[in-house]
């Protein structure tokens, strides 16, 4: 997928914010009070240009994490989020095959 | 091998430090990640999909026993137990933190590893063919040219920063194993008629967005003049290369712009000036590095000891596995033997830290201490003694390294994909896993002889599926995974870039996609010598364009 | 920003003169490279010394004719990743014999010191002030280098063949006791 960092900013749906952490790359969401969450359901939601272009923003400003973009989000009906994409859902849950283990040895 | 010295030591725990001191000002903010980023780069630091990706340099392919022990308790104690061999002999650890680095870099730079210049723009890991120093077609060991350079090129004052990165592979065989006309600058030993050392240069080679051959700019270089030679070549390419887009910086673009001819020239221009300086290597110079290289005290062995033959003749798995996994030493009595990192359903190239271990032990006990790693995502023990074959099959296979499907179908050659890394358009793993399980017949495989599948997962060609007898390259459509696919690709001394078979398949396809390939194969050779390439060469693309492409 | 030569904070005595603007008499000026060729010939007879900034994409070539009057060649890193003025210092320096003071300016970083003195470099006009201060510590950093440079440090190299040869010297001074 094109690196988002290089897309023009578009909203077109519910969009999150999200980065990797710089004490770990680990992949965090820009929460509605200003932090950074490992966990999905704790992003702010944007919808529109002007709001995601806010909270993109101060995302970028807080050096907790690097590499800031907006991301798509998908909404279940009962309000839990999903990840938009198929590289959201490999961020979020991590490589789709199984990690080496010393298992059979 | 070639054993650091002090020097060779204390730059690498120079740069340890240095390093430490760049994380720390990061962590502080006295650096932004602008400033940072090229910066963790030329030691080998990347930001992925989940985590930092730690790269580290394993010259012309050579491990120790205690340098693979090295890796594998960083995989332990800083990642999550393994790690993945990649195609330019480099290993990568996916998972260490950045406030963890420093830390598993000391540790490496105490048995003499590091991550200097493994990415940026600068010159990157030197390779080599993983034979080199034990295999029969050689002219003479090329590791000892390509260390003669790695010290040269690095942490070079004027070379640190150049339009993009630089990658060099040596060989000295006629039979090439390094791929070198897919190099930014590739050299091939060769002897004159009076018989003197020199090189043969080629430069532009490379894969990628806009992939090319290289050009030979000087058909044999004396050995004295190649570090003022390389220098020179250098120069001109800081110089003038492009850098205002990234996917035009290459040196390939550079040559193909001003044409091979004109690039040579320009070349020539800044060497004639520093030909006869300080650069001119004299013998005391190659000698003073050659003289580190410490190579066994082999024994006087016969060829095809009794016992060997026994084995193979009571055991069919061993048999297939030697006529498979082991090459011809050039010292009699000995055998050069390829481990597979290539099971039935695994990520290709990936190894455990348990797995590292048991390597390193039988290093040890069967290689003189000595591994190598092979751009094919391989493992290697260099100096196996022919009649410890059979033992050696034994330890190999308990540890899950020795499938017999060296060169065939399921050795196939994958970059991590989208399962990893941040640049990537589709998974590339798991398609890979699926034609191991496809192809898990060894019978099969063996029937279908040599064939190299290489796949990337995006156009940076990590996978180098541009060489691939069957290459697939990951692409996105409207935000779905597919792969196009090319075929009649080949890296070696008749180096060839691969033809688009027709529109891209969706992911799911892909692996039939293959299937459909090697059964037109089987229907089209005409004996089942003629190896898929070879029917490639002969009856071109269209026909297996028409086969893939009838039912989709 | 900062000015750092021989290791210490200075203030430049070269007074920058901007594109077409009059030349101040008498003082010693920094001169924008353009503006300098348009008026090499007279500019080369100013008796206060007379710098050259010279962009990156230009060959220093041009400027060789001149470098005997000139006494300070500034080199231009317009991002620190923007490596071509290595190249430019040690052809100045190394091809052309140049002297006088050289100088980089842009982006200058305290990781890049020690490849800008091994090119030639020896006066450095630096991003941040801390970087400043810690330019001792910065080029301090290594004492192994692999190649030879306009510097002249010690390479491994030669350090090992001196090491050889003592070692040598030594062996046969025991042996033939």
């Amino acid at each position: 997928m094109t690196a988002p960092s290089q897309q023009k900013l578009k909203v077109t749906g519910p969009v999150v914010v999200t980065a990797n952490r710089l004490s770990d790359g680990a992949v965090v969401y820009r929460t509605a009070d200003q932090r950074w969450s490992p966990r999905l359901e704790r992003a702010a939601v944007g919808t529109t240009l002007a709001g995601a272009s806010e909270l993109l923003a101060r995302a970028v400003a807080d050096d907790g994490a690097v590499g800031a973009y907006i991301a798509p989000v998908e909404i279940n009906p009962d309000g839990a989020l999903r990840p938009g994409n198929l590289r959201e859902r490999i961020r979020q849950s991590g490589p789709t095959i199984d990690l080496p283990t010393s298992s059979g040895f | 091998m070639y054993l650091y010295d002090e020097f060779d030591r204390t730059l690498v725990t120079e740069r340890v430090a240095e390093f430490r001191d760049q994380v720390a000002r990061r962590l502080s903010g006295d650096l932004t990640e602008d400033e940072f980023k090229p910066l963790r780069l030329m030691n080998g630091v990347y930001l992925q999909l989940h985590a930092y990706m730690l790269r580290i340099a394993i010259p012309y392919g050579t491990l120790s026993s205690d340098q693979m022990r090295a890796l594998a308790r960083v995989a332990r104690l800083y990642d999550r137990g393994y790690g993945h061999f990649t195609t330019r002999q480099n290993i990568q650890f996916n998972w260490i933190k950045l406030t963890e680095l420093p830390d598993a870099m000391a540790d490496l730079a105490r048995a003499g590893l590091h991550g200097m210049q493994t990415s940026g723009n600068c010159v990157r890991n030197i390779t080599t063919d993983q034979w080199a120093g034990v295999a029969p077609d050689e002219i003479e060991d090329a590791r000892v040219w390509a260390e003669v350079l790695r010290q040269h090129l690095t942490l070079h004052p004027e070379f640190s920063f150049l339009p993009r990165k630089f990658k060099i592979a040596v060989t000295a065989a006629a039979h090439d194993r390094a791929a070198v006309r897919v190099h930014d600058l590739g050299l091939r030993l060769r002897r004159n008629t009076a018989g003197e050392t020199g090189f043969e240069v080629m430069i532009g080679g490379g894969l990628g967005r806009t992939p090319y051959i290289a050009k030979t700019i000087k058909p044999f270089l004396p050995a004295r003049d190649l570090l003022s030679y390389i220098e020179a070549v250098l120069r001109t390419y800081n110089q003038f290369g492009r850098r205002e887009n990234i996917y035009k910086a290459r040196i390939k673009i550079l040559v193909h712009t001003l044409g091979a001819e004109a690039f040579a020239n320009e070349v020539e221009a800044e060497w004639l000036p520093i030909k006869d300086g300080p650069l001119a290597l004299e013998p005391a110079a190659i000698a003073a590095i050659a003289e580190r290289f410490k190579y066994p005290d082999y024994e006087a062995l016969e060829d095809n000891p009794r016992a060997l033959g026994r084995a193979r003749d009571q055991d069919r798995d061993f048999h297939r596995w030697l006529g498979n996994a082991v090459a011809n030493h050039k010292v009699p009595g000995y055998a050069i033997v390829t481990l597979s990192l290539k099971p039935e359903g695994g990520p290709p190239g990936d190894a455990t830290a348990e797995q590292m271990d048991a390597i390193a032990d039988l290093a040890d006990s069967f290689s003189f201490g000595e591994i190598r790693v092979g751009h094919e995502q391989n493992l290697v023990l260099p100096h196996v003694a022919q009649h410890d074959l059979p033992e050696l099959w034994r330890a190999l296979e308990k540890i899950g390294v020795a499938t017999p499907n060296i060169g065939l179908i399921s050795d196939i050659i994958s970059c991590p994909g989208l399962d990893y890394c941040s640049l990537a358009n589709t998974r590339s793993i798991p398609v890979a896993q699926d034609l191991t399980r496809r192809f898990a017949d060894l019978d099969l495989a063996h029937d279908l002889g040599r064939l190299h599948i290489n796949i990337s997962g995006c156009i940076n060609a990590c996978g180098h599926h541009h060489v691939g007898h069957i290459g697939l390259l990951g692409v996105e459509k409207n935000g779905e995974e597919f792969f196009q696919i090319t075929i009649g690709g080949r890296a070696d001394e008749k180096a060839a870039l691969g033809e688009l078979l027709g529109p891209a398949v969706p992911y799911a396809e892909a692996a039939d996609a293959v299937e459909d390939l090697v059964a037109a194969y089987l229907e089209l050779r005409l004996r089942s010598t003629e190896t898929f390439l070879d029917v490639v060469t002969r009856v071109g693309v269209e026909t297996f364009k028409e086969r893939v492409y009838a039912t989709r | 920003m900062p000015l750092v030569r021989h290791g210490a904070v200075i203030d430049d005595p070269f007074i920058r003169v901007e594109a077409d603007a009059p030349i101040p008499d008498g003082a010693p000026v920094l001169i924008p490279a353009a503006h300098f060729l348009a008026d090499a010939q007279r500019l080369s007879l100013r008796s206060a010394p007379t710098g050259v900034l010279w962009p990156n994409d230009r060959r220093v070539e041009e400027l060789a004719p001149h470098l005997d009057r000139l006494a300070l060649v500034a080199l231009s890193f317009p991002s620190f990743r923007d490596g071509r003025a290595y190249s430019q210092a040690r052809l100045l320096r190394e091809h052309y014999g140049f002297r006088g003071e050289l100088r980089a300016t842009g982006e200058v970083l305290r990781d890049q010191f020690l490849f800008l003195l091994r090119a030639g470099f020896d006066s450095l006009e630096v991003k941040k002030v801390a970087d400043a201060s810690a330019f001792d510590a910065a080029v301090s950093r290594y004492s192994v280098f692999y190649q030879p440079a306009t510097d002249g440090r010690t390479t491994a190299q030669q350090a090992r063949l001196r090491r050889a040869r003592w070692t040598d010297a030594h062996l046969s001074f025991c042996c033939s006791r």
